[in-house]
C-alpha cells in the first residue's frame, strides 16, 4: 500500500506534515552520514581537527532526534494516523532511533581516530578498516535512499549487505590480533582500531534496522529477527497472494 | 605444596564449569525461565475468524429499496460473543445490513431482499420466524437516545410487561441486572420513578441500552450509539460495550473510525452498498488488504 503516499490526504495540513517529519528524517540521515563519512577520514588520514568536529557535531545529531520525535507525538496526538500512515510513524519513531546511534558510533571512531592520531602505529591495518568503512557508509547511504522512496526492494538489497560487514569485521579482529601478538607494546593503539572496527560493524546493523522499518512501512510486514532467506520468502508470499 | 595447590585450584575451577553445565543443560531440558514465553507470546495472536462460533452469516443478500439497489452481494460471517464494527462513508449501507438483522426494514414498504441472513444457523426470513420474537432475540439501540415518557423503572420494565411479566420480584430484579448491567445502576439507584425523559444524553443512551438487555437478547445492533453523545458518555459506551460482549453478540455502526478501532474485533469496510473488506480490527487498522480501505481510514477518500 506504499503507492497510497501519493495520493494527498482530505486534510492538506496532515499531507503536509507528515512530509515535513519525513523530510526531517532525510535531512538527519544525510547529516549522520557526513558524520559517519568525516569521522572515516579523521581515522584513516590522522586528522585530529576533523575528529575533534566531528566529536562535536554529534550534539546536532541528538538535537535533531529529539526534535522529530517531538514532531512525531504531535502528529500522533493531533491527527492519530491508521494504516499506511501509522506504519510510516512507526518507521520513523524506529529509524531515528538507528539514526541517533549510528551517530554514536561515528562520534567513536572520531575519538578512535583522536587517539590514534598522536600514535605511530602500523598504518597498514587501516586498509581493512578503510574497506569495511566504505562497504558500511554505502549501507547506510543505502537504507536512507531505500527510505526516501519507501522501496521495499531496495532495502533487501541493503539489508543483504549487512552479513558481508559481519565478515570484514571477523577478518579485521584476526588481523589485529596478529599485531598484537606480534608487539604486545602495540595493544593500546590496536585496541583502538579494534573499537573502530566494532563500531562500523554496529553502524551495519543499525542500517540493517533501517531496512526493515522500510519493508514494514512498504509491506505491512514485520521482518526483524529472522534471517535473510525467511525475509526473502516473507516478501515473495506477499507478491503472490 | 605449591603444586598441589595449583592442582587443587584446577580442580575446583573444573568442578566449577561441570556444575554450570549442568545447571545449563538443566535448563535447556525443561526450558525453565522465571518468564513464561508461550503466555506472552500467546497475547500477541491474532483473532482468527476461522476459530470463532458464527452467530450471523450472510450469503447472497441483496436489497433493493424500489428500483434502487443498496445492498449488492453482501457475504460474511459475525462472530458470537465479539463486537462486530461496520465503518465506511454516510449511504454506504451499513445502517440498512444492520437493520436487516432484525428485519427492521419490513416496515419500509418499498425494500425487497434476496439471499440469506443466519442466525445460529437459521433463516430469519422463513416463513415460520416470529418477527416479534426475533426482535426480541436481536436488540437494538439507535443513534439518539429514545427514552419511553415514562419513569425510569417502567422504561426498563417495559419489554418484560409486554411479555406479560408483572410479578413485582422479578422486575425488580430484572431492572436493577440490566441497570448495572449498562453501568446505570449507581447514578439512578435512587431516582427509579423519575421520569426517563429527564436523564442526561449518555445517561439516557445507557438507560435505552438497560431497556434493550432487560430482555436478554442474544445480538445487540447498535446505530451510532455515541454520536449525539460528549466525549466522557462516549466513553462510558465505549466501556459498556467491552463489558456487553462477554453475553452478547454486538454489532455497531459508526462513523467516528477511532471508535470502531477502540471497541471491536472485526471490522467490516463497506462502500456504495458493498462490503469492500470484512477482517480483524488490528490487521484493518494497521495493514489494510483492500486500497479502498485504506483510503477511507487514513482520510484519503473523496
Amino acid at each position: 500500500m506504499a503507492s497510497s503516499t501519493l495520493r494527498g490526504h482530505i486534510s492538506k495540513q496532515f499531507d503536509r506534515d507528515l512530509e515535513d517529519v519525513r523530510e526531517h528524517v532525510l535531512k538527519m540521515g544525510g547529516y549522520v552520514e557526513q558524520q559517519l563519512a568525516d569521522a572515516m577520514k579523521a581515522l584513516i588520514e590522522g586528522d585530529p581537527e576533523l575528529a575533534e568536529k566531528v566529536i562535536k557535531n554529534e550534539y546536532n545529531v541528538n538535537r535533531l532526534e529529539v526534535d522529530i520525535d517531538e514532531e512525531v507525538t504531535q502528529l500522533l496526538a493531533r491527527r492519530q494516523p491508521a494504516a499506511g500512515d501509522l506504519r510510516m510513524t512507526m518507521a520513523v519513531i524506529k529509524t531515528i532511533t538507528d539514526l541517533e546511534r549510528i551517530g554514536d558510533e561515528a562520534q567513536k571512531i572520531a575519538k578512535m581516530g583522536l587517539e590514534l592520531s598522536g600514535t605511530q602505529g602500523p598504518k597498514s591495518y587501516y586498509v581493512g578498516i578503510n574497506a569495511m568503512g566504505i562497504h558500511v557508509f554505502n549501507m547506510v547511504h543505502g537504507a536512507l535512499d531505500a527510505f526516501a522512496r519507501m522501496d521495499s526492494k531496495a532495502a533487501l538489497s541493503v539489508a543483504s549487505d549487512e552479513p558481508e560487514s559481519d565478515e570484514q569485521y571477523a577478518a579485521i579482529l584476526r588481523q589485529l590480533i596478529t599485531y598484537m601478538m606480534e608487539d604486545p607494546r602495540s595493544i593500546s593503539g590496536t585496541l583502538d582500531a579494534v573499537w573502530a572496527a566494532r563500531a562500523l560493524e554496529r553502524i551495519g546493523d543499525h542500517s540493517r534496522n533501517i531496512c526493515e522499518y522500510v519493508i514494514y512501512f512498504a509491506e505491512g510486514k514485520d521482518v526483524r529477527h529472522i534471517s535473510l532467506e525467511d525475509v526473502e520468502k516473507k516478501l515473495n508470499l506477499g507478491n503472490s497472494d | 605444596m605449591q603444586q598441589n595447590n595449583t592442582e587443587k585450584q584446577i580442580n575446583v575451577s573444573y568442578a566449577m564449569t561441570e556444575t554450570n553445565e549442568k545447571k545449563i543443560s538443566a535448563m535447556e531440558d525443561t526450558g525453565s525461565h522465571a518468564i513464561d514465553m508461550d503466555s506472552l507470546i500467546d497475547r500477541h495472536d491474532k483473532l482468527n475468524l476461522d476459530t470463532e462460533s458464527i452467530c450471523i452469516e450472510v450469503r447472497d443478500f441483496n436489497l433493493y429499496y424500489g428500483d434502487k439497489q443498496a445492498l449488492k452481494d453482501i457475504n460474511f460471517r459475525i462472530p458470537e460473543k465479539r463486537v462486530t464494527a461496520f465503518i465506511g462513508p454516510s449511504g454506504c449501507g451499513k445502517s440498512t445490513l444492520l437493520r436487516s438483522f432484525n428485519r427492521m426494514n419490513d416496515l419500509i414498504d418499498i425494500v425487497r431482499t434476496e439471499g440469506v441472513i443466519n442466525i445460529y444457523g437459521e433463516g430469519i426470513f422463513d416463513k415460520s420466524v416470529n418477527v416479534a420474537e426475533l426482535r426480541r432475540r436481536v436488540g437494538m439501540v439507535f443513534q439518539k437516545p429514545n427514552p419511553f415518557p415514562k419513569s425510569i423503572y417502567e422504561n426498563v420494565a417495559y419489554g418484560l410487561r409486554i411479555q406479560g411479566v408483572n410479578d413485582r420480584r422479578t422486575l425488580d430484579s430484572a431492572v436493577e441486572k440490566s441497570l448495572r448491567g449498562a453501568a446505570l445502576w449507581d447514578e439512578v439507584k435512587d431516582r427509579l420513578n423519575d421520569n426517563g425523559l429527564g436523564l442526561s444524553g449518555g445517561q439516557a443512551q445507557r438507560l435505552v441500552i438497560a431497556r434493550a438487555i432487560a430482555i436478554e437478547p442474544e445480538i445487540l445492533l447498535l446505530d451510532e450509539p455515541c454520536s449525539a453523545l460528549d466525549p466522557i458518555s462516549t466513553l462510558k459506551i465505549e466501556e459498556l460495550i467491552y463489558e456487553l460482549k462477554n453475553e452478547y453478540t454486538i454489532v455497531i455502526v459508526t462513523h467516528n473510525m477511532q471508535q470502531a478501532a477502540r471497541v471491536s474485533d472485526y471490522t467490516a469496510y463497506m462502500y456504495l452498498g458493498e462490503l469492500i473488506e470484512f477482517n480483524d480490527t488490528s490487521t484493518l487498522f494497521t495493514n489494510p488488504r483492500e486500497k479502498m480501505t485504506e483510503d477511507y481510514i487514513t482520510g484519503r477518500y473523496g
